[in-house]
């Protein structure tokens, strides 16, 4: 029987970590409402749940999404995760060679203590290599990380996450694991002149040096300890973020979605973030001076440590940016969202005076509040709906109600939800086919919260169509355009190509270095309740700064919101899409008398 | 004495006034104008506030004082470069002219808020939305009912354009266009006495002599409308006219209505030129963008740079009582730095 006191650190710590998470874990499961647990029911034993155990090998061991953001990050965390799991994988299968039959849990762990002389079983060698090479692979990373907590700019980051004293502490341990397992290898191989490429050189030079068979013991007590520290801390620590990211990905797999009253998934989401940080250098609030540090990691920290979180809620663009690059995929804005809610009252029949009318036609045309402070764009889609013959209602031209989505922004999900419904019976009773929006702010929650039995499209879009179809048709001008994606366009909807292609038919659209999932935010965000205006403005000149790149001679978006704040600090003129394809119109004679619209001039 | 000579940077009426201050103390001026004529804004004025005096009536009165022996204007001449050297400015202009002055006064004034920058009040989209000084061009001619293509049954009035608005970038308040909407308002009653008039206000703000009074008689006597509340946008309706959106927020309703013209009430920012004057002469620019005095109570006419003084809307939009009474403060200033 292999056993000494000093496992018992490693194996009660593992067995309470255990404990803790089968408790954390099956309340979880219990906590969550009746559809999801029918839906786990019905595809635990489907394609998914394969798909989820390879996202866990690529994601949670081999971090594959970081390494495409950040190669030198991906590399330290691969090595630490991927590094860590191989040790405990050969050394197991080692040990069970071996033993040529069952062993104790802790028996692999310090399997050189119980068999310092290796000379006697199958491929005994080759494993001593091996696992030597793997604890290499693993000093590595540590060593990585160890150089990032001092200098974030050695792993290609330009801020690292400040940490908790609990975080420090348990860091420590971890940090110590892999060092002291080198030196409890190295002093017993040292001893007993055995060990691989490593453990055993290492231990022949401290023979060398100094009598190693009294730091023997020691040394795996110190070794054990660490374990039973990182173990029985790791609940209360980031570190959470290693079990809880599985849940996720399984959760994740089966279909189970964010929602504001469960607070399961919630919680699942908030402990799989493994603070490392990159959503700090990709939030554009970082570049501003005097606001309070709200990135998604320090807003989860505070969600996770019980602590106030309005402030850090309300402040955030909710932009995307963050969510587009987080390495374990957490839906940072739908939660952040969610948080939003706790902290606003929700008005009952706020909208009585709002009264429904409604009219028949094939394409209605739901201009949205901010492009009502735009008017040119709703007069150019006014003129384009003209010239294609369109059989259209312009729903909110003279009275019309919000689509709800700034006040879900705001987290009024209850006061938003009355809104839709209003629209929506007005939308439905129009026997329409298309609804067509020059908002995407209104667009995302037409899309994604009214359920509508009709086509719901962007005015890009609509735009594109008409002209791919020819419907409508344009002059090509020379004039050399940037296309800002809004954020809740792009990132928010996925929508990218159509507004090039439209803007391709009219002019000639030119790329800057960050457009696309990459692209930046105008700063004139409605979810951000606490900026002053005057950062809006100066993430705005930061923004027109990027766009502005490649010097084109106009900017180009498909929000009213984006063109009105770039518009106001740009030297570059900013157009919507709309007033770009209604200024190179061909205009035929049409149907309907056109009214003159004065339409400003561009260059 | 031997005589100095000051180079007053700008022909407005602080600039006009403070240079025939200067030449009757015995001083030679250059007045530099970067337009073809001096008068500043005032040429662009019908009748001013509160007692409706014609604005060519000062005008006359400015150019009447320049004309000294002692001042030379130059006009069509902006500054553009500037070099200092024992307490003397070389000031570079136009086609290379050069000349030194002992000391330099700027009197940049104020530009006009570009109205379109809020395109949701249309203006340059809907030929119905006007500025307050397209309107004054409009109380030029004689029948003002027949400078517009439609009849004019309503008009409304928006205040604080382009000031007191976060969103342009614009604190403060322009001061003057609250009494200059009363004054206009009134106008246009008297000229066509079947219009109804609303004015859309945020506070009304009557700090001159005579101005309250204004006030009243434009609610007792014309009837004209004062609501408290913002216009939040401008649309045009189906049969050509416009639409406004507001809210009351004396009754805390939102309002909607019908009107055939609007006006705005563009607030001052600072000119565009402030910008490279600053940098010339090392001068200290205020978070409202508009030039900062050494002391806002007892050297407000003086900058941080010794020999350069400051006088007129290039510190703070202001009317022409207080600019005329700075331009003076600001001879008195320079006569005595430079006769000590």
């Amino acid at each position: 029987m292999y056993y000494d006191p000093f496992v018992l650190p490693f194996t009660l710590g593992l067995l309470l970590l255990l404990g803790y998470l089968l408790v954390k874990y099956g309340t979880w499961f219990w906590q969550l409402d009746a559809q999801d647990k029918k839906k786990i029911r019905y595809r635990l034993l489907t394609r998914r749940t394969l798909i989820a155990l390879r996202e866990i090998v690529a994601e949670g061991l081999i971090h594959r999404k970081i390494f495409k953001v950040n190669p030198r990050l991906g590399y330290m965390h691969m090595s630490l995760a991927f590094g860590w799991f191989l040790l405990i994988v050969v050394g197991a299968i080692e040990a069970h060679i071996f033993v040529k039959g069952s062993a104790p849990l802790y028996f692999p762990i310090f399997f050189r203590y119980f068999v310092p002389d290796q000379h006697h079983f199958f491929f005994s060698w080759g494993f001593a290599q091996l696992m030597d090479l793997l604890l290499l692979f693993v000093l590595s990373g540590l060593f990585m990380a160890f150089a990032k907590r001092f200098n974030a700019k050695t792993v290609g980051l330009k801020k690292t996450t400040k940490l908790k004293v609990v975080d420090k502490f348990v860091l420590t341990a971890l940090w110590l694991i892999f060092p002291l397992r080198l030196l409890a290898e190295s002093l017993t191989s040292g001893y007993h002149n055995s060990g691989g490429f490593l453990t055993g050189s290492l231990g022949a030079v401290f023979q060398y040096l100094f009598p190693t068979e009294p730091f023997i013991y020691p040394a795996w007590w110190a070794y054990s300890l660490s374990l039973g520290v990182f173990f029985v801390g790791l609940p209360f620590t980031r570190y959470m973020h290693i079990p809880t990211e599985m849940v996720l990905i399984f959760f994740r797999n089966w279909g189970l979605k964010l929602k504001v009253n469960n607070p399961v998934l919630k919680a699942v989401e908030i402990y799989s973030c493994p603070k490392c940080g990159i959503c700090i250098d990709t939030c554009q609030l970082n570049e501003l001076q005097n606001t309070t540090k709200s990135q998604s990691v320090y807003f989860i920290q505070r969600v996770r440590n019980a602590e106030n979180y309005r402030e850090l809620a309300e402040n955030c663009l909710l932009c995307g940016r963050c969510e587009s690059v987080c390495p374990v995929g957490i839906d940072l804005t739908a939660l952040r969202l969610m948080h939003k809610t706790d902290f606003s009252e929700n008005k009952k029949d706020q909208f009585a005076f709002v009264s429904e009318r409604t009219n028949t036609a094939d394409v209605i045309y739901f201009a949205g509040c901010m492009t009502h402070l735009t008017p040119t764009i709703k007069n150019s889609m006014e003129q384009i709906f003209k010239q294609a013959g369109e059989n259209y209602w312009f729903m909110d031209k003279e009275q019309g109600a919000c689509c709800g989505r700034p006040l879900k922004l705001a987290g009024q999900f209850q006061a938003a939800s009355e809104l839709v419904s209003l629209n929506r019976n007005m939308i439905l009773q129009s026997g329409a086919h298309t609804l067509v929006t020059s908002c995407p702010i209104c667009y995302k929650i037409f899309k994604e919260d009214y359920r509508l039995p009709l086509r719901v499209l962007h005015h890009s879009e609509y735009i594109n169509e008409l002209l791919v179809s020819k419907k409508i048709q344009v002059k090509k001008s020379t004039i050399s355009v940037v296309y800002h994606d809004p954020c809740e366009l792009g990132r928010g909807a996925a929508v990218y190509q159509a507004p090039r292609n439209a803007l391709q038919f009219a002019s000639n659209v030119i790329e800057n270095g960050s457009s696309g999932q990459n692209s930046l935010c105008c700063g004139g965000s409605l979810a951000n309740q606490s900026l002053s205006e005057n950062n809006k403005q100066n993430i705005a000149h930061t923004t027109v700064h990027k766009l502005t790149d490649n010097n084109p001679e106009l900017i180009a978006t498909a929000c009213p919101m984006c063109k009105k704040t770039l518009g106001a600090v740009s030297a570059v003129k900013v157009v919507d899409i709309a007033e770009l394809v209604a200024k190179q119109m061909i205009v035929k004679p049409v149907h309907q008398k056109q009214k003159a619209v004065s339409v400003a001039e561009f260059a | 004495m031997q005589t100095k000579t000051i180079a007053i940077i700008g022909a407005g009426p602080a600039g006009m006034e403070a240079s025939a201050s200067l030449a009757k103390l015995g001083h030679q001026v250059v007045l530099i104008e970067k337009k073809a004529s001096t008068g500043g804004h005032l040429n662009n004025w019908h009748h001013l506030f509160p007692d409706r005096r014609p604005a060519k009536e000062l005008l006359q009165k400015l150019k009447q004082e320049v004309n000294h022996s002692n001042i030379e204007v130059m006009v069509n001449t902006a500054v553009h470069e500037v070099k200092q050297n024992d307490y003397r400015y070389e000031l570079v202009l136009s086609e290379k002219n050069v000349i030194n002055a002992n000391a330099v006064l700027i009197t940049t004034g104020f530009e006009l808020f570009d109205a379109a920058k809020k395109e949701e009040y249309g203006y340059g989209i809907y030929n119905q939305v006007i500025t307050n000084s397209d309107l004054e061009q409009l109380f030029q001619a004689d029948n003002l009912a027949a400078q517009f293509k439609k009849p004019v049954k309503r008009v409304a009035f928006v205040h604080c354009v382009g000031s007191r608005d976060a969103k342009v970038n614009n604190h403060y308040c322009s001061k003057v266009c609250c009494v200059t909407a009363v004054k206009q308002s009134i106008e246009f009653k008297e000229r066509m006495p079947e219009t109804e008039v609303f004015c859309f206000y945020m506070d009304m703000r009557m700090f001159g002599p005579y101005y309250e009074e204004l006030y009243r008689e434009a609610q007792e006597k014309w009837g004209i409308v004062f609501i408290r509340g913002k216009i939040s946008e401008a649309s045009q309706t189906r049969d050509g006219s416009l639409q406004i959106k507001a809210e009351d927020t004396l009754a805390s309703k939102p309002l909607r209505m019908n009107t055939d013209l609007l006006v705005l009430m563009a607030g001052m920012v600072p000119a565009e030129g402030n910008e490279h004057i600053s940098r010339q002469f090392k001068l200290a620019i205020g978070d409202n963008r508009f030039f900062k005095s050494k002391d806002n109570h007892f050297d407000n006419q003086l900058s941080d740079t010794p020999g350069v003084f400051l006088a007129g809307a290039c510190l703070a939009p202001m009317n022409i009582t207080d600019t005329i009474s700075q331009a003076r403060a600001a001879a008195l200033r320079i006569h005595e730095y430079l006769t000590n």
